[in-house]
């Protein structure tokens, strides 16, 4: 046991630590490293690509984590049982969990296309795009495509965990409401709601927090453009480290940021508790 | 475990025969119907992306694209052998890092999760209460730091620094799994086999791993997909071609030379990155459902 707590130790707390003191430094890539004092939050105070990429990036979590939550709830409700075929449906939803966001994205980077694309081809030949329609070339576009991307990715995964809180309810509650007169949808809204409560907020929080740290498909659909207006607030950090080579300000954005993060996830679970005792 | 145990198969849970007893039959047509567009929407591209990889080249980059190939090619698949160290290559490093992953997170998370089954000793809480806690802190806001630790021990462009990056990812998660399985096993069945002289170690290779093995399973299936799926730690560490893991590789693949992408070559890429992930995962379903009700969430 004692491995697993050093290991964990060694590149997780102390990395923790580390992104405090160096954010704390003008620190390069090469070159000389000098202590900066707060000049690096102070910086990010003015940069206005960091607060609006974390603008960007909450419209990007709203939009995509409604979408999931409610689709993948949908799918839930459909697969529970009463359809043929329900394991297969099943599977196809939750497939795209499988593969990495990297590959998802790429994938979505040949279907979406101009020339060579499938999808937009599709659209085109409906009449729903024109003949010279780009995605990439405007933010709003690229923006529906985020979202699409990241709902065919993500609804399965909600599904499954919906799936795995509506069965922790015992069948004999559903059953009773029935015996009871309960329509199809008092069922869902009086009986399993409730109950599954927990599995609601367990979905809403994750989604919101893998949404935000959202970067593969950032990086690999938009490279944060047209300019940075489609830049995620994990793809302006890595450009800042990893493009800019700016590490010490880069760990100052980062720190910002889950601070960010636990403020937020805190304020939902205060606003998802709240709604329970109504 | 009460929870795992309800999910073990891949069953619906509630009964199909009167799961919806009031619905009209139009109604579950038509629910039926819409079930299936959206799996159908779902799965399409899958579908498209590995026939395309078999399309010729030609047919491949045509504008407008070429949705039914007119013959089954290898040609994107020869390109691919042979584009950058070749396709085995890259796959190499994608199977060694995956390796190394599985086989260090199966290992100490087996070691973790026994011990704060099966031990009594002072700061034990504290101590899973802080591995759990790193659940919580994400990795994309540490790697400016990993990134100078593993630069600084020689470990950047190292396929060994990047599994120790994966493996500790993953541990919080496979220690709170493999501690939910020892903790499921009766002491007694190990003090038998500690009472017939099996030591400690023994013990827990002989008698006891071979009843966490569903625990084990759902460990390797998640460490799979984490190290062969993962894109940013790889992009940041690995900066030669000769290390590059199957992600990175698409990266390079997906821009060519003065802005020409070989669209073939991308597509037998991309079907080579993602099939291994998706047999996997189909092959071992249940246990990731496992994985997830024993409430450890993780995409």
């Amino acid at each position: 046991m004692l491995p697993s707590v050093l290991t964990v130790a060694a590149l997780f707390l102390a990395p923790l630590a580390m992104t405090g003191w160096i954010s704390l430094h003008d620190w390069p890539l090469l070159g000389k490293i000098t202590f900066a004092g707060l000049e690096n939050y102070v910086r990010a105070a003015d940069d206005s690509t960091f607060s609006s990429s974390f603008g960007f990036t909450t419209r990007y979590v709203i939009v995509s984590g409604v979408i999931t939550f409610v689709l993948g709830f949908a799918l839930a409700l459909l697969v529970r049982g009463g359809l043929p075929g329900t394991a297969v449906l099943r599977t196809a939803y939750f497939l795209p969990v499988s593969i990495g966001w990297a590959v998802a994205s790429f994938l979505w980077v040949w279907l979406l296309n101009s020339q060579v694309g499938a999808a937009t081809e599709l659209l085109r030949s409906i009449g729903a795009v024109g003949s010279e329609f780009e995605w990439f070339t405007r933010a709003d576009r690229a923006f529906v495509v985020l979202v699409a991307l990241t709902v065919w990715k993500s609804a399965g995964f909600a599904m499954i965990v919906f799936l795995i809180g509506m069965q922790s309810v015992l069948k004999d509650l559903y059953e009773a409401a029935r015996v009871d007169g309960a329509s199809w949808w008092q069922e869902i809204r009086y009986v399993m709601l409730p109950l599954i409560r927990p599995t609601l907020v367990l979905v809403s929080l994750f989604l919101v927090t893998a949404f935000y740290l959202g970067f593969d498909q950032f990086f690999i659909l938009t490279r944060g453009g047209p300019g940075t207006e489609t830049a995620s607030v994990v793809y302006w950090i890595y450009n800042n480290a990893f493009v800019r080579f700016h590490l010490g300000y880069a760990s100052a954005l980062s720190l910002i940021f889950l601070a960010l993060l636990i403020v937020l996830n805190g304020l939902q679970v205060r606003l998802l508790r709240k709604d329970v005792t109504q | 475990m009460a929870i795992v145990r309800s999910v073990e198969t891949a069953q619906p849970p509630v009964p199909q025969t009167r799961a919806t007893p009031r619905r009209s039959a139009v109604t579950r047509g038509f629910l039926f119907l819409a079930a299936v567009v959206v799996a159908i929407a779902f799965v399409a591209p899958f579908v498209y992306a590995i026939v395309s990889s078999f399309k010729t080249a030609a047919e491949s980059n045509a504008a407008p694209p070429v949705l039914v190939p007119s013959a089954i090619s290898s040609e994107n698949y020869r390109t691919l052998a042979n584009f950058g160290i070749g396709i085995f290559g890259y796959v190499k490093n994608s199977v060694i890092v995956t390796g190394l992953t599985i086989v260090g997170t199966l290992v100490l998370s087996v070691l973790g999760g026994y011990g704060f089954a099966r031990y009594q000793f002072p700061g034990k809480n504290v101590f899973f209460v802080t591995i759990l806690a790193t659940m919580m802190i994400p990795f994309q806001t540490i790697v400016v730091p990993l990134f100078v630790i593993l630069s600084k021990v020689g470990l950047t462009n190292s396929l060994v620094g990047l599994s120790l990056v994966y493996i500790t990812f993953q541990l919080p998660f496979s220690v709170f799994i493999m501690r939910n399985s020892f903790a499921a096993i009766p002491p007694a069945i190990e003090e038998a086999a500690l009472v017939d002289g099996c030591g400690t170690l023994k013990t827990i290779v002989l008698v006891m791993a071979p009843i966490a093995i569903p625990g084990m399973v759902t460990v390797v299936l998640f460490a799979f997909l984490a190290a062969w799926n993962e894109f940013l730690a790889a992009l940041i560490l690995l900066t030669r071609g000769e290390n590059f893991t199957l992600p990175i590789m698409l990266l390079s693949a997906s821009s060519g030379p003065y802005g020409t992408v070989d669209w073939g070559l991308l597509q037998a890429a991309i079907a080579v990155a993602m099939v291994p992930a998706m047999v996997l995962f189909l092959a071992l379903q249940r246990y990731y459902l496992e994985g997830l009700a024993s409430g450890a969430v993780k995409l």
